[in-house]
């Protein structure tokens, strides 16, 4: 049971970067641009909010200057890819290089220790918050492992959460965001109605910059206390094939993002024990999400369709 | 851009990537400046390091031998207007392929199994991105998404490999036993044995020479053959290369089977000649390496032979530099090659607007 809880707990601690990430991508792809920079941009936040949240001992200093790196990474890639037309791929290679480079460097000269960041102090961590009222379950037998699961987080996972309805109605629903998806699929068609296809881009990859920050903050401040060498370990592309998965859906991707999550969970605590008397070796279950995504994309559990002008350059005078 | 065209050939060919390459440098710079430190004085560090001795020399050429096969691998894929980034995975799961078949096949002469060994090194490469060229023809999932899964799918299954089917029972260390059939002897080793010489301990070994008969070879296959010819038309326009009878098909799985397999040889460089057993994580970001490599040398296999030798010089003296200066860490290598990629992939044209500007006031 304890195990169970425990692993269950573990998910949702996983999914918040995931989700955040996936969302991102989202947001990114939805207007036609490509960006598998997600990894870059969540490793950079992460490194500028642990280091932050040392110096200044706030949480949440952290976190507004690890969006604001983040976002500068964005804008970074949204320049190229929307002013200068170059490879939306090549840029997000950079970009992912950049970071791991320079969050290292910079960590090495100003704490001297090789890279990593000091371990932070409570108040310079988003710790789970205390929900009045619901804290009183926490020992109660069945109420206390819900409470544990869904209960006992941060504010970033609620925030997380949330972002998951708020894109789907943003998306959907609202004048901006169905714009948006137009530049996605026929960006021809949005600038002959005399909006601009460069800004609704630049918001996009703004929106995109500003969800990894959060995704990298909750990483090195709330699921590890300080930051290392490689932290995010792959979860922007777990995040970019939870997008694929999900068919660049809001909602799917919120299934998707806690499938992988739990697969994450389930790998760090199955590792070494038994499952119905066999030892799963706990690299299957890591490379599960990869595998999944690769069956997925060759057609063979549906069909993925991206946006239909994502990844192409948009050329006024043609 | 209504000013494409407006420059002299030279201009785009050699003005513009160096242009690049000095703005890369220059940021690089500033970054170095930033933690407080002298970038003329750790520029001078780095090229004394790599440049100032044999051993520099030795490591220098190491490296580069890494990165002229990932960068043929990036460069050939470029030229069928493929990205296969899955390099990395490529040479991680060719490492399998060379090592089973130079430890199960050790009763053999050497000169039967080394080439038995860098075969099965191909192959198996050639097999991690045949894969993904498949599904893109024949179910439409993209290369690019197909080759970063493999990528982490290769991490995956080779820390399973090395830890339960390579690694010695009793062995503490993830790793396999000494290859000692297919070993590919450093040139220290040889200048010792057969001559009495001693030279400076480096790594450098006999594949440095496969690196440049793969160059010669792959600028052969690209310009002398109709194969090559092939590949460059279905890169340049796919519906004119199947106007000319061409399948574009058939063209991209052949493209990243030998993308792979040139991935692959990385794999022979590092296990069958430098570590002489199969470890884990070997190698070490080279296939991203390839990329910048690839990207600077204009995936022409000279300009990836000097490039891979450029990345060579920033490897061999950035480790030099950490060492003289702690405060500046080796990954400020990284930082340089994401600046690279970042001004001579997606910024390739950020300063042709202003150069072209530049000349047309000078004919005035």
């Amino acid at each position: 049971m304890d195990l169970y809880v425990e692993i269950l707990a573990s998910t949702i601690r996983y999914t918040v970067p995931l989700i955040l990430a996936c969302l991102a991508g989202l947001w990114s792809e939805r207007s036609g641009i490509v960006d598998i920079g997600l990894e870059g941009k969540m490793l950079i936040a992460a490194f500028v909010a642990a280091s932050a949240s040392a110096v200044f001992g706030s949480a949440w200093i952290g976190l507004c200057l690890a969006i604001l790196t983040s976002v500068g990474f964005a804008l970074v890639h949204g320049y190229a890819s929307i002013n200068q037309r170059g490879n939306q791929v090549v840029s997000g290679v950079a970009i992912n290089m950049l970071a791991a480079g320079l969050a290292i460097v910079l960590g090495n000269e100003w704490f001297k220790e090789g890279g990593r960041t000091p371990a932070l102090p409570p108040e310079g961590r988003f710790l789970p918050v205390q929900i009045p009222g619901l804290s009183a379950f926490a020992d109660v037998p069945l109420l206390g492992a819900i409470f544990k699961v869904f209960f006992a987080h941060s504010i970033l996972t609620y925030v997380a959460f949330i972002m998951v309805p708020v894109t789907a109605w943003a998306l959907s629903r609202t004048r901006f965001g169905l714009r948006l998806r137009a530049v996605g699929e026929n960006p021809h068609a949005v600038d002959t109605a005399g909006i601009s296809v460069a800004r609704l881009r630049y918001m996009a990859v703004t929106i995109t910059g500003v969800l990894c920050g959060i995704a990298g903050t909750f990483i090195s401040t709330s699921l590890s206390s300080s930051f290392v060498r490689d932290i995010t370990a792959g979860m922007g592309f777990m995040a970019l094939a939870a997008l694929i998965f999900a068919n660049w859906h809001a909602w799917p991707a919120l299934g998707a993002c806690l499938l992988f999550g739990f697969l994450q969970a389930s790998g760090t605590f199955l590792q070494g024990k038994n499952l119905f008397g066999v030892q799963i070796p706990v690299q299957f279950i890591n490379m599960l999400p990869y595998v999944l995504t690769v069956v997925l994309l060759a057609g063979f559990i549906g069909k993925s369709i991206p946006p239909r002008a994502s990844g192409i350059p948009y050329t006024k005078d043609r | 851009m209504s000013s494409k065209g407006e420059l002299p050939a030279w201009v785009d060919v050699g003005v513009v990537p160096l242009l690049n390459l000095l703005v890369a440098l220059v940021v690089s710079g500033l970054v170095v400046i930033i933690i407080g430190e002298n970038p003329f004085e750790a520029m001078w560090i780095m090229l004394k390091g790599a440049v100032g001795s044999i051993k520099g020399w030795g490591y220098l050429l190491y490296y580069a031998t890494n990165f002229v096969f990932t960068g043929l691998a990036v460069a050939i894929a470029f030229h069928a207007g493929l990205f296969n980034i899955g390099g990395e995975g490529q040479a991680y799961m060719a490492g399998a392929g060379a090592a089973a078949v130079g430890l199960g096949l050790e009763f053999l002469p050497w000169p039967i199994v080394i080439p038995l060994a860098i075969l099965a090194a191909m192959a198996v490469g050639a097999f991690w991105a045949w894969v993904p060229g498949v599904l893109q023809v024949k179910r439409g999932s993209h290369i690019v998404i197909t080759t970063i899964m493999f990528n982490y799918i290769a991490l995956s299954l080779m820390g399973y490999l090395i830890n339960y089917g390579f690694r010695p029972v009793g062995k503490m260390a993830v790793e396999s036993r000494e290859i000692t059939g297919a070993y590919i002897m450093s040139f220290r080793e040889v200048a010792r044995a057969f001559f009495d010489v001693r030279l400076a301990s480096t790594p450098l070994n006999f594949t440095v020479f496969l690196a440049i008969v793969a160059a010669v070879v792959i600028w052969y296959l690209l310009w002398r053959t109709k194969l090559g010819y092939e590949i460059r038309a279905v890169g340049a326009n796919t519906d004119a290369a199947i106007y000319a009878g061409i399948k574009p098909d058939r063209i991209i799985v052949i493209t990243m089977a030998i993308s792979g397999a040139l991935a692959g040889l990385m794999a022979v460089n590092e296990i069958l000649g430098a570590q002489h057993r199969l470890v884990l994580g070997f190698v070490q970001g080279s296939g991203f390496v390839g990329i910048a490599v690839a990207l600077m040398g204009r995936s022409h296999p000279l300009g990836i032979v000097l490039s891979a030798m450029l990345f060579g010089l920033l490897y061999q003296g950035g480790t030099e530099l950490s060492f003289a200066k702690p405060e500046i860490n080796r990954d400020m290598i990284v930082v340089i090659q994401g600046l690279v990629i970042l001004f001579m992939g997606a910024l390739e044209y950020a300063f042709r607007p202003w150069l072209a500007a530049l000349f047309i006031k000078a004919e005035d």
